[in-house]
């Protein structure tokens, strides 16, 4: 179905510059994380610079493609490459939903360490260093293997696999939500105390907490789909996680409706770098999402005037 | 006498024999796959397996996108509900927190402040005092003053709206229903499963085709909201309606009432006190949604709370959990005083002599108004006044996890190898076909053969379903945290019973465990004892505790005091008072406590998924997640019948009982 968005894209260059955008509002999604709330506000507010309305509101990460299908929702700022491309592809595919381009975030997700673990595993961050000292990560369920905290199994990761086929002496145990997930780190954090476990960037974690992500053999495509690839040659997954974009999703009536909104939002990019700024002020120092959005504005207008369709 | 002992020993021996059984075939079904080569012993044979999910995921699909009534589709008629169901919410909205404006984005022009916050406090304090007296004018005027001083309003004022929504069209559409029910038998006949599946599916599992029926945004979630809170509605009025005195209806047919005049003149009126019992347990449900409809576009306080803790704000949560709590203490207290409230005589004189309340909360919305153009203070309450906790919670957080620690974890670990794993290995190992046969013949036994045959087949569906293992899981976790809370609810209840002081406070604290939305204590559990079953089996014994410790605490007082005066003269000590007079005779009201506790604890499943479960709960959230709607309807049902069959099962106990005490 990508021909779809393809023949949409056309169809975007050929209405005319002058087009008008119709004076409803667009309506934004926001989820439960402070990064979505950033880089939805932000679109929100340049879109009110460029003259179009908009409105905010609060739906769930997956559930959110029912509205956008339907129109009810028009568009979604944040829908990431490893936990939402599926649910992505299966709505561009119904044909009501269109695929807006990259955000210029790249998401990054792989086993995450804290800096004191240096100490006791000489070696890290290479993957067989943590292999080698996974006993100090066991505990009473899990002995004699170490623990591995996982994503919730919703998200994918193929952990299980890669456990299997690197031969690790890990066993994983997936937390059912992100929340759970970063409420053991910062509990074993505080007491120092061994932990691996799956972390994504952006995130506020990594400028809250010192460590490092481990080097697993690079990620390849043929890896994943080929067993004879990598090192252990009957097994696919020996190798660490893609990275990959995240994605701006719209309702496919969208670029009819607001054909110089659809443009603006179609240049819409920022780097993963500016992006943990303003998430660490917002969920580090306690400001709110508002006055973060506008300081940051305020100190790239250059950036943000370009975004809006002339 | 002593046929009466041998009657109780077969009956111990048929249950000593059954639970044998299970255990050894638990025990050593594997063994017995390998033995026999039979893996089918093990797991329900994958080619049987009935595709039930994709047969719903079709039927939804059709409803939703293709069924129509010739002249609209079904998906019309649910968006022009949605629009009716908009118009007072969004009137509510503006009103309470967002203004009236006409025109939209830079072209809006502000017709009308919303109400101050100050009107809003003095509207509460004067219903308050309306409704009772200036004691609870004057405690729920300190709820919403909190809402105010901790930054709350504003959440709390959208989350106040829906509830606003949500209860009348709960109360009011339970009250129809039940009079209906009350006047068609055959309609009570048909209601009675619909309202079981209505308490019992978790709400994740009917979320997804809400969203696409209704809608995106607040709406649906009013719906979700009010299938939840509805069912108590309609069967407390089923109860009330069927309690009135048969005289009373006698002299209404005597003065020649019609049947509407019946309903509306006679059935209700008299009713009333406990038709409001059914209005407040829709109060209390609508709040527990709060959080779960903020998923789905409510926003308000539920967002606040889930935004709070994905950032590890502990202290945020808390506050934000505690805005719901006292929101609920404020609705709960003040229709509690409506349904005690008596008729009073109607004032006579001018119009300010007769409302002098009406009158008084006037002066106050119109004064703050125009005070409010003029000091913004008035209007909104100032950013800078409002205190909060900071990281006091985070650091008391800190300071327990770092010196508790060890601790807690030796604790756990004991508890966990000691009782849990046992528990689970027994549950888990039960091959199928046995497990369908024995929930058959408990439900046969207890509850008579109908009840049987109807269980056997619910457990077959589950089996089919392809979801065996995990409602093993489910029974497992659920039959744990039930066993812990009814030990600890019950010497609770009997000691809140017993003296009245420690009883306020410990029902208090039951009062807010249940309000406060169990995600603000989930984090703090997962960051004291890691993800994982004991953390899971904390959070649902938290939340299940209230209805031990409430019906024992009923049980033990509602005990006839001609019968305790009796118990005193034979010379019993106050000990022997209490478990040969009290206990006994509170039974059925412990077993309808068990009743209730085994219900909450099923209805935690899906929040306990979030900490990382394989039950049923979290077959239901993946389907969420996933969009999938006929995968969480099939596990949605199951829940729902492992939740029936406990239900009837010990409803059968509790009558039982009754008879045997002649109650």
């Amino acid at each position: 179905m990508k021909h779809l968005s393809v023949l949409t894209a056309a169809f975007l260059a050929a209405t005319p510059l002058m087009a008008k955008d119709s004076s409803d509002p667009i309506k934004l999604t926001l989820h439960d994380w402070s990064g979505q709330l950033i880089t939805t506000t932000l679109m929100g507010e340049v879109l009110k610079k460029a003259g179009n309305n908009v409105e905010y509101l609060q739906a769930d990460y997956i559930a959110q493609f029912a509205g956008l299908k339907t129109g009810d929702l028009h568009l979604a700022m944040e829908i990431w490459e490893t936990t939402g491309r599926e649910a992505l592809d299966e709505a561009v595919g119904t044909g009501n939903v269109i695929n807006m381009g990259e955000t210029g975030m790249i998401a990054i997700e792989e086993w995450w360490y804290p800096a004191y673990m240096e100490e006791r595993c000489p070696g890290l961050p290479d993957w067989k260093a943590l292999n080698d000292c996974a006993q100090e990560f066991a505990t009473a369920e899990t002995a004699p293997l170490g623990r591995y905290l996982g994503a919730p199994v919703t998200w994918g990761g193929f952990d299980d696999e890669r456990v299997e086929a690197l031969g690790m002496d890990f066993e994983v145990v997936h937390a059912g939500t992100d929340a759970a997930l970063f409420a053991e780190l910062e509990a074993a954090y505080q007491r120092k105390d061994p932990i691996v476990l799956w972390v994504y960037a952006p995130h506020w974690a990594l400028t809250k907490y010192e460590g490092s992500f481990v080097e697993f053999p690079p990620y390849s495509v043929e890896c994943y789909n080929d067993p004879s690839v990598g090192m252990n040659v009957d097994a696919a997954y020996d190798c660490g996680k893609p990275t990959g974009p995240i994605w701006k999703a719209a309702w496919s009536g969208l670029p009819d409706q607001w054909p110089n909104a659809a443009k603006t939002i179609g240049n819409f990019n920022i780097s993963n770098d500016d992006m943990s700024a303003m998430v660490a002020d917002v969920d580090l120092n306690g400001k709110s999402v508002d006055d973060v959005v506008a300081a940051w504005m305020a100190d790239n207008e250059a950036t943000w005037q370009s975004w809006i369709a002339q | 006498m002593s046929g009466f002992a041998r009657h109780i020993t077969r009956s111990r021996l048929f249950w000593a024999v059954l639970f044998l059984a299970t255990w050894v075939l638990s025990q050593f079904s594997f063994q017995i796959y390998k033995a026999l080569d039979a893996r089918w012993i093990i797991r329900f044979p994958k080619k049987y397996q009935l595709n039930f999910d994709v047969v719903v995921g079709d039927f939804m699909d059709w409803l939703v996108n293709t069924a129509n009534f010739w002249l609209f589709t079904f998906r019309d008629m649910t968006r022009a509900i949605a629009w009716v169901i908009e118009i007072p919410y969004q009137f509510l909205r503006n009103l309470l927190i967002e203004g009236f404006q006409t025109g939209i984005g830079d072209t809006a022009v502000q017709i009308m402040p919303s109400l101050s916050w100050i009107a809003v406090i003095g509207i509460v304090i004067a219903i308050g005092q309306f409704a009772r007296d200036w004691s609870l004018a004057a405690l729920s005027g300190t709820c919403f003053l909190y809402l105010a001083v901790f930054g709350q309003w504003e959440s709390a004022m959208i989350t106040l709206a829906s509830v606003l929504v949500a209860v009348p069209i709960g109360a009011i559409g339970g009250l129809l229903l039940g009079i209906l029910a009350y006047r068609v038998h055959w309609v009570e006949l048909l209601l009675r499963p619909i309202l079981d599946l209505m308490q019992t599916v978790p709400v994740f599992a009917y979320l997804v085709p809400i969203l696409i029926l209704f809608g995106f945004g607040p709406v649906a979630a009013l719906v979700a909201t009010v299938i939840y809170a509805m069912p108590p509605m309609i069967r407390v009025t089923i109860v009330a309606l069927k309690g009135v005195p048969k005289e009373l209806l006698e002299a209404g047919r005597m003065m020649g009432a019609t049947q509407r005049q019946m309903t509306w003149k006679v059935l209700v009126p008299s009713a009333t006190p406990t038709l409001m019992v059914g209005a407040n347990q829709v109060i209390m449900l609508t709040l527990n949604m709060v959080i779960i409809a903020s998923m789905i576009g409510a926003g308000g306080l539920g967002f606040d709370v889930l935004a709070s803790l994905r950032r590890l704000d502990i202290g945020g949560g808390i506050e934000a959990g505690l805005a719901i709590v006292v929101m609920a203490i404020a609705l709960d207290r003040t229709s509690q005083a409506f349904s005690e409230r008596r008729m009073m005589h109607a004032r006579s004189g001018t119009f300010l002599n007769r409302h002098p309340w009406t009158s008084a909360t006037l002066v106050i919305v119109v004064g703050t108004f125009l005070l409010g153009l003029l000091i913004p203070a008035v209007q909104t309450y100032p950013e800078v006044l409002t205190i909060s906790t900071g990281t006091f919670w985070s650091s008391t957080m800190e300071w327990i996890n770092v010196n508790f620690f060890d601790t807690l974890d030796a604790l756990k670990t004991m508890l966990l190898k000691g009782v849990l794993l046992p528990v689970k290995k027994f549950f888990v190992g039960i091959p199928w076909l046995w497990g369908i046969f024995v929930t058959g013949l408990i439900a046969w036994r207890i509850a008579g053969w109908k009840l049987g045959v109807i269980a056997a087949l619910m457990m077959a569906f589950i089996a089919a379903s392809g979801l065996w293992g995990k409602a093993m899981v489910t029974l497992y976790l659920c039959g744990v945290s039930v066993f812990i809370a009814v030990l600890i609810g019950t010497p609770l209840g009997i000691w809140a019973a017993q003296k009245p002081k420690a009883g306020r406070v410990i029902l208090a604290v039951m009062d807010t465990l249940q309000t406060l939305p169990s995600f603000v204590y989930l984090i703090p559990v997962v960051m004291l004892f890691r993800v994982g079953d004991f953390s899971a089996m904390i959070a649902v014994v938290l939340y299940a505790l209230a209805p031990a410790v409430r019906y024992a605490a009923h049980g033990i007082r509602e005990v006839p005091p001609q019968l305790l005066e009796a118990g005193r003269m034979a010379g019993c000590t106050p000990r022997q008072l209490l478990w040969r007079v009290k206990l006994p005779l509170a039974m059925p009201q412990l077993l309808l406590g068990l009743n209730q506790t085994i219900m909450l604890a099923l209805s935690m499943l899906v929040i306990t998924a979030l900490v990382g479960t394989r039950d049923l709960g979290q077959e239901v959230y993946i389907a969420l997640t996933k969009a999938n709607a006929g995968q969480g309807i099939v596990a949605g049902l199951s829940v729902a019948f492992i939740a029936i069959i406990a239900d009837r099962i010990v409803h059968a106990l509790s009558d039982t009982q009754k008879q045997r005490l002649g109650l």
